[in-house]
C-alpha cells in the first residue's frame, strides 16, 4: 500500500502479472503497482472502465482527481503505473514501444478489466493507450487523450526540451543519475505544484536505479525513421484513423514539447474528437487545470457507457430558406448594375480604390481559383491578417467559395493575445500585411504564409512567404471553383471575442449561420442593393457586399477605431454617396471631436445619412444627441451583441426616448439598466434569473423585471466555440439557447435592459445586486464622470462599494469627501443599494477597444485592498 | 422568570437591563457599583467573591454575563482573575442554582489574530492567538463557558462588535477628547472597512438569544450592525456629532502599529495608570479591516437591527447636545 497525499490507500494495489511480451524470457511475471477506485467491487452497477495509463516521468499518482472524480458517476478508474516507472517493478530490460503495449494489455487481462474500456492517456503513455486502443476494439468505448503525441512531423524539429534530454553527455545524467528529466518536468506546472504533491511525484524516483525507466522511456523517443520503434509508432498513428467511439482531448498550450501542432496532427487523425484547450495550462495539464470533472462531464455528454438518446430531432436551422452568402455578388455582377460600385477603399495619398460588381466577381473567383490550386480547400482554416478594404472583402468571400474556414482575429488584441489567438487556431494558411507576417515569423505561427501585398524575393525569403495575392490571381487554372458548393452546415469562420473578459475564445460560424447573420441585418435595418454604408465598424462592415450593398471603406486605423475623423467619414461617405454608416462608439466620439474641421460640403454629404449603427459598447444618450446634430437626417441605431451573436437586440435614440418614458411612467421591469431594445429579426431573448448567490439557474423566464443572465436563440447564433469544448457545453447546455454572460432583464413591453456581465453580479446579504443600474445614478452626480459599482468580500455577503471617476480626485485614489458620500449613498438608496464606501479616483480602468467597458473585476480586486487597510496601489 | 444581569453599570449592561424591563421580564443585576436603570433589583458585589455571586443568582432562571475588565492595558492577573474565574464562577453558581440559561457576552476579538477580517463568520476563540490580556482572557472565558452548554444548561455566547453609543465612555467620547485636543490621527487613511453595533441593537441582540437558546446553545455569534464602512467615516461621524472638526491627518498603519507598541511599553515602565494614548492593540483595530458575515447569526436570533447607523448617529448628535 502507497500513501500519498490525495490517494485513498484503498486504491493502491499490487498484483503479479504474468508477461507476453518479447523483451522477458517466456514465464517471466512481473509486480504491477496500480490505483484502483474499487467502483463495482461491491456489486453496485458501474458504466465502465477508465484506463489511465501516464507519461514518463510521472506514475499512476497523475491520475488521482480521476479516481475520485470517477468514483462518484459510476465509473470505475484503474491508472497503472508502467513497468520501470512508479511502484511498479524495475524490469532491468530495455522496453520499447510496442512492449509497452504488450505490457498494458497483460496488465488488462491479468486484473480481468473485460467491460466497456475507456483509455486515458497523457504524454508517452498516450501512444500506449492508443496502442491499446487500435489493437482492443471490441471493448473500446471511448479515448481521453491529454497533451501527446503521436506523430513527429519530418518538417518540424523535436522538441528543444528533448532534444536536449537525448543530447550525448545529457541523456544519462539528466534522465537517471540526476533527477533532473524529472525536475524539470515537473516545474512546468502553472502555478507550481504544493511542496507535498511534487515530493509524491518523486517518491518512487529516489536514486539512480529507480531511474531506469525514465531514461529509457526517452531513449525510445523515435526522432527518426531509423529509429526502433518507428514502425510500431507508425502502425499506431494509422490504424487510429479508424477508430469511430467518441474522443476527447484536453491540452494545456503552454507546452513546450507537446504543443498545439501536435494536437493539430491529433485532430485530424480523429477528426469527430471533441477539444477542449485550456488557456494558460501546461504539460502537466492535469495539475493545471481540473481535467477530471471536464473528463466526467465529457463521458455524460456524449452518452460514453450509456444508451444513446434517439438522434436530436432540433433541425430548425435546416428548414430555413438558405442563400450563400457571396451570392448576390454574383447575381448582382451578371445583371443590368454589374458595372456599378461594388467596394471602394479610401486612402490618405491616393483616389479612392474601386471595384464594380463584376470586377468584384472576378477577382473572388481568381483568388478563389488560386487558393484552391495550392490545396486551400473545404475545412482549411486560413487567417486572414489583412485590414479592411478591398482585399479582405475579396479574400473572405474567396475562401467562403471554396470551403476554406475564414479566421479573423482583431490586432487590438495586442501582440501577445493576437499570437495567442492565431496559434490556437492552428491555421493552414496565413494571409497577411507584411506586419503581420513579421509576427507569424517572429512568434513562429503555424501555417504557410501568403503576403497581401507583393514582396521582394529577399523579403519573401526571409518571412518564408510561398505565395501573394497577386499571384494567387494570376495562377493559370483549367477550371474555377463553382460559386455557392460550400456545405451549408460546415464551418465557415472563426471570429475571436475581444478578450476584455480572458483570453480570446474563438467562435465558429457556419455558412448557414453567417446567411442567417446577413438576413438579420437585411431585415432588421432594411439594408439592400440600392444601400451605399460606410463601412467603419468590423465584422458588420464584411456584410456589405453580401447584402449587395455598396461599401466603402474609410481612410482610418482599423485597429484604433478613434483614428476615424469627421473629414475621413464625409470623404468616404461622399465618395459612394453613402446612406448608412456603420462605425463603433469610440470612432463616434473622435468624429464629433473633430467635427470643426468639417467644410460644408462635407456637412452636406453626413446630412443624407439617413440610418448609422454602432455598436460593441453602451452609447450615453448625450453621445447620441451630439451625433444627431451632425448627423440629422439619421436614425441612430445602437443595437446589442456579442461576437457568440453579432445582433440579439436592437433600439434607435426615439426607442431609448420611449423606455426612459416607460421608465417614469412606471412600466413594470423598465429601468434598472441600459435598454438595447427590442429582439432583433429571428432572435428570441429569454432569462436564467439569478439565485442568491447570483449564479443562474437551469430554469428559463421571460417575466418582467426578473433578473438574469440574458439567453438568446436565433439562427445566427454561432455553432460552437473553437476547441473550448467544456466552454461550449456551459454556453450551450440550456437548449436551445446561448448564455451570453451578460444579466439582464426584460420589460412588460418586451424591451431587453441589460444589468452588466455576470462575474460582476454583486451578491450582498440583502440580495444580488447588478451594476450597471446604480452606476448610472451614480453618474448624474455633479463631478463624476464615470461610476464602477463592485462587491467587496465573500459571496453571499458582499459589502457593494462604488468607485467614481471624479474631475478634481488629484493623483492618488482616496475615500470621497463627505458631499460626494452623501450623495452618492442618498442615490444609490433609491434604487435599494446600501453603499459602504464610496471611492473617488483620477480613472477607472476601460477597455482599450471601445474605451467605455470598465474592468469592475480589477476595480473590484483594487477596492478589496483598499478597504482592507494598508497599501493598494494605483488603480 | 427573573433574569440576572452582571456588569449593568456598563453602557451595554444597562442597555441590556433597560431591554429586558421593556419585553416585561424582571432584572436583577449585579456588579461593583449601582446600575442606575430604574426598576432592576440592584445586587452590589464583584465576580471574584463566590458568596455574593451565589446569592446574586439564586431565583434567577436566565443569567446574561456581562461583567469583564474591559481594557488594553492593566496587570494580567487581574483579566484571569475578573474574565476567567469569575466567568467559571458565574456559570457553576448558575448551574447549582438551576437556572436554565446563560448569555454569555463575548468579543469578536477572541478570534483575532490581527490579521484584516473580511466578510467572515465568528471564528473559533483562540487564547493562544489572541491580540493582548483582554482577548485572551475572553477567548479562555468563551471557551470554558460554551464548553459547559447541555441540553438542560444551555449557554450561548454573543460577540458584538465596537459597541457603541450614547453614553459610551469606552470609545466615542475618547474619539471625540482626543479630536478635540488635535490628537486624533486617521491611520492608513481611514480605509479599512469596519463593523460596528449600535448599543440598542447589541442589546437587543443579547435578549434575542435568551428567546432563542434552542437554536443558539453551544454557538458564539458575532453580532453587527451588518453596515461596515471605512474608518475615517465612522470616526469623522462621531466627531462630528460631539460637535468637534473630524481629523485631518493620517499616519501609515505600520508606523502606528510600533509606535503603539513603544507607548504602551513605555506607559507601563513609568508606572502610569489609566489608558495610554495609542497601543499597538488599537493601531491594529484601526489600520486592518474587521466586518463580519451575519447572515448566520440573524437566522439563529431571529433578529435584525433595529437602529441603522445614521440613525444611531442621530441619536449620538442629539445626546451631545443635551
Amino acid at each position: 500500500m502507497v500513501a500519498l497525499p490525495g490517494v485513498d490507500p484503498s486504491w493502491s494495489t499490487f498484483t503479479d502479472v504474468p508477461s507476453t511480451s518479447g523483451a522477458d524470457e517466456p514465464g517471466t511475471v512481473h509486480r504491477w503497482h496500480y490505483l484502483d477506485n474499487g467502483a463495482g467491487r461491491d456489486g453496485e452497477p458501474v458504466r465502465g472502465t477508465l484506463l489511465c495509463v501516464h507519461g514518463n516521468p510521472t506514475f499512476s499518482y497523475l491520475w488521482r482527481d480521476y479516481l475520485a472524480a470517477g468514483r462518484a458517476a459510476g465509473w470505475r478508474v484503474v491508472a497503472v503505473d508502467q513497468l520501470d516507472m512508479g511502484y511498479s517493478a524495475r524490469t532491468g530490460v530495455l522496453r520499447r514501444l510496442a512492449d509497452r503495449i504488450t505490457d498494458l494489455e497483460d496488465f488488462v487481462a491479468a486484473v480481468g478489466l473485460d467491460g466497456p474500456l475507456v483509455t486515458v492517456g497523457h504524454d508517452w503513455g498516450g501512444v500506449i493507450s492508443l496502442g491499446y486502443a487500435n489493437r482492443n476494439r471490441g471493448s473500446l468505448v471511448g479515448m481521453i487523450l491529454t497533451n501527446t503525441a503521436i506523430h513527429q512531423d519530418p518538417a518540424r524539429p523535436i522538441p528543444a526540451l528533448l532534444r536536449l534530454a537525448l543530447a550525448r553527455g545529457v541523456h544519462g545524467p539528466g534522465t537517471r543519475t540526476t533527477s533532473s528529466f524529472l525536475d524539470v518536468t515537473l516545474a512546468l506546472t502553472r502555478p507550481r505544484l504544493v511542496p507535498e504533491v511534487r515530493r509524491a511525484y518523486k517518491d518512487p524516483y529516489r536514486g539512480t536505479a529507480a531511474r531506469h525507466g525514465i531514461a529509457n522511456f526517452v531513449s525510445d523517443i523515435p526522432v527518426g525513421p531509423g529509429h526502433p520503434s518507428h514502425a510500431a509508432l507508425a502502425t499506431v498513428a494509422e490504424g487510429i484513423r479508424s477508430i469511430t467511439v467518441p474522443v476527447l482531448m484536453m491540452w494545456g498550450p503552454g507546452d513546450p514539447i507537446f504543443s498545439d501542432p501536435y494536437l493539430e496532427d491529433l485532430a485530424r487523425r480523429l477528426p469527430h474528437a471533441d477539444i477542449h484547450r485550456f488557456e494558460g495550462a501546461g504539460h502537466l495539464v492535469q495539475e493545471d487545470a481540473d481535467t477530471a470533472t471536464t473528463a466526467v462531464e465529457w463521458l455524460d455528454a456524449r452518452f460514453v457507457g450509456l444508451d444513446a438518446p434517439a438522434a436530436p430531432t432540433d433541425r430548425r436551422a435546416e428548414d430555413a430558406g438558405y442563400t450563400p452568402l457571396g451570392q448576390r455578388i454574383g447575381d448582382l455582377a451578371a445583371g443590368p448594375d454589374g458595372t456599378s460600385t461594388a467596394v471602394a477603399e479610401m486612402s490618405a495619398d491616393a483616389a479612392p480604390r474601386t471595384l464594380s460588381w463584376r470586377a468584384l466577381e472576378e477577382d473572388i473567383a481568381a483568388v478563389a481559383a488560386g487558393l484552391s490550386e495550392r490545396g486551400v480547400g473545404p475545412g482549411s482554416r486560413v487567417s486572414l491578417l489583412v485590414p479592411p478594404g478591398v482585399d479582405l472583402t475579396v479574400l473572405i468571400y474567396a475562401c467562403l467559395r471554396i470551403g476554406a474556414v475564414i479566421v479573423v482575429a482583431d490586432a487590438g488584441l495586442g501582440a501577445r493575445g493576437l499570437s495567442r489567438a492565431v496559434r490556437g487556431a492552428a491555421p493552414d494558411v496565413v494571409i497577411g500585411i507584411e506586419r503581420a507576417l513579421l509576427a507569424a515569423r517572429v512568434f513562429g505561427w503555424p501555417g504557410r504564409r501568403i503576403s497581401a501585398a507583393p514582396l521582394s524575393s529577399a523579403r519573401r525569403s526571409a518571412l518564408k512567404v510561398e505565395a501573394s495575392l497577386e499571384d494567387l490571381r494570376r495562377t493559370p487554372v483549367a477550371v474555377r471553383p463553382p460559386a455557392g458548393d460550400a456545405d451549408p452546415d460546415a464551418d465557415a469562420a472563426i471570429l475571436f471575442t475581444s478578450g476584455s473578459t480572458g483570453p480570446a475564445k474563438g467562435v465558429v460560424y457556419t455558412h448557414r449561420q453567417l446567411s442567417a447573420m446577413r438576413d438579420a441585418v437585411e431585415r432588421t435595418l432594411h439594408l439592400g442593393p440600392g444601400t451605399a454604408l460606410v463601412a467603419g465598424f468590423a465584422p458588420f462592415a464584411l456584410l456589405g457586399p453580401a447584402l449587395g450593398a455598396t461599401s466603402v471603406t474609410p481612410d482610418m486605423d482599423v485597429t484604433a477605431p478613434r483614428t476615424l475623423t469627421a473629414r475621413a467619414l464625409a470623404d468616404a461617405a461622399a465618395a459612394i454617396g453613402a446612406d448608412v454608416v456603420f462605425a463603433s462608439p469610440a470612432a463616434l466620439r473622435n468624429v464629433l471631436a473633430t467635427s470643426d474641421d468639417l467644410p460644408a460640403s462635407g456637412r452636406a454629404d453626413l446630412g443624407r445619412v439617413r440610418l448609422l449603427l454602432s455598436a460593441g459598447a453602451p452609447i450615453p444618450v448625450p453621445l447620441l444627441e451630439a451625433v444627431q446634430d451632425l448627423l440629422p437626417a439619421a436614425t441612430l441605431h445602437t443595437p446589442y451583441g456579442m461576437t457568440e451573436s453579432l445582433l440579439v437586440a436592437d433600439v434607435d435614440l426615439a426607442g431609448i426616448r420611449a423606455a426612459a418614458v416607460a421608465t417614469g411612467a412606471g412600466t413594470e421591469g423598465a429601468g434598472n439598466g441600459v435598454c438595447v431594445g427590442r429582439p432583433v429579426h429571428g432572435a428570441r431573448v429569454a432569462i436564467a434569473p439569478l439565485d442568491a448567490t447570483g449564479a443562474p439557474g437551469p430554469d428559463v423566464s421571460t417575466t418582467p423585471g426578473l433578473t438574469g443572465e440574458i439567453l438568446v436563440s436565433a439562427p445566427h447564433v454561432k455553432d460552437r466555440y473553437f476547441r473550448l469544448w467544456k466552454t461550449q457545453q456551459l454556453s450551450a447546455g440550456t437548449k436551445p439557447w446561448h448564455r451570453t454572460g451578460d444579466v439582464g432583464h426584460l420589460d412588460a413591453e418586451g424591451r431587453l435592459w441589460v444589468e452588466g456581465r455576470l462575474p460582476h453580479v454583486i451578491s450582498s446579504p440583502a440580495g444580488v445586486i447588478t451594476p450597471v443600474g446604480p452606476e448610472q445614478v451614480l453618474e448624474q452626480l455633479d463631478g463624476v464622470r464615470l461610476a464602477a459599482v463592485v462587491g467587496v468580500g465573500p459571496t453571499g455577503t458582499q459589502a457593494v462599494v462604488a468607485v467614481l471617476e471624479v474631475a478634481d480626485a488629484g493623483r492618488r485614489p482616496r475615500l470621497a469627501d463627505e458631499a460626494l458620500t452623501r450623495g452618492a449613498r442618498h442615490a444609490a438608496r433609491e434604487l435599494g443599494t446600501e453603499l459602504a464606501a464610496v471611492i473617488a479616483v483620477p480613472r477607472l480602468p476601460v477597455d482599450i477597444r471601445h474605451n467605455a467597458k470598465i474592468d469592475r473585476t480589477r476595480v473590484a480586486r483594487w477596492s478589496a485592498r483598499f478597504l482592507a487597510g494598508g497599501r493598494a496601489g494605483s488603480l | 422568570m427573573t433574569v440576572l444581569v452582571t456588569g449593568a453599570s456598563g453602557m451595554l449592561g444597562r442597555a441590556v437591563a433597560r431591554q429586558l424591563l421593556i419585553d416585561g421580564t424582571p432584572v436583577r443585576t449585579f456588579q461593583r457599583t449601582p446600575s442606575g436603570v430604574p426598576g432592576v433589583e440592584d445586587r452590589l458585589g464583584s465576580v471574584d467573591d463566590g458568596a455574593a455571586v451565589r446569592n446574586a443568582v439564586r431565583g434567577c432562571s436566565g443569567v446574561i454575563h456581562l461583567a469583564a475588565k474591559v481594557s488594553f492595558t492593566g496587570v494580567s492577573a487581574d483579566f484571569d482573575r475578573i474574565n476567567v474565574e469569575g466567568t467559571r464562577l458565574v456559570l457553576g453558581c448558575a448551574r447549582a442554582a438551576g437556572v436554565r440559561d446563560v448569555v454569555h457576552v463575548s468579543s469578536p476579538s477572541v478570534a483575532h489574530s490581527g490579521a484584516s477580517l473580511i466578510g467572515v463568520p465568528a471564528g473559533p476563540a483562540d487564547p493562544v492567538r489572541a491580540r493582548g490580556d483582554y482577548a485572551r482572557t475572553k477567548a479562555a472565558a468563551e471557551l470554558l463557558a460554551l464548553a459547559g452548554s447541555t441540553p438542560d444548561f444551555r449557554v450561548a455566547a454573543v460577540r458584538p462588535h465596537i459597541v457603541w453609543g450614547p453614553g459610551d465612555t469606552q470609545l466615542v467620547q475618547r474619539v471625540i477628547h482626543r479630536a478635540r485636543a488635535g490628537r486624533l490621527p486617521l491611520l492608513d487613511g481611514g480605509t479599512a472597512l469596519i463593523d460596528t453595533t449600535y448599543v440598542d441593537n447589541a442589546a437587543a441582540a443579547i435578549v434575542a438569544c435568551l428567546d432563542r437558546m434552542d437554536q443558539a446553545q453551544g454557538q458564539a455569534l458575532v453580532v453587527t450592525n451588518g453596515e461596515p464602512r471605512p474608518i475615517a467615516e465612522l470616526i469623522s461621524a462621531m466627531c462630528r456629532a460631539g460637535g468637534v472638526a473630524p481629523p485631518r491627518w493620517s499616519v501609515p498603519g505600520p508606523l502606528a502599529r510600533s509606535a503603539g507598541a513603544v507607548i504602551e511599553h513605555l506607559w507601563q515602565r513609568a508606572g502610569r495608570t489609566g489608558e495610554p494614548p495609542m497601543t499597538r492593540f488599537l493601531a491594529e483595530q484601526l489600520s486592518t479591516a474587521h466586518w463580519f458575515d451575519q447572515r448566520h447569526t440573524r437566522s439563529v436570533l431571529d433578529w435584525t437591527p433595529a437602529v441603522g447607523l445614521d440613525e444611531g448617529f442621530a441619536r449620538l448628535a442629539s445626546h451631545y447636545r443635551r
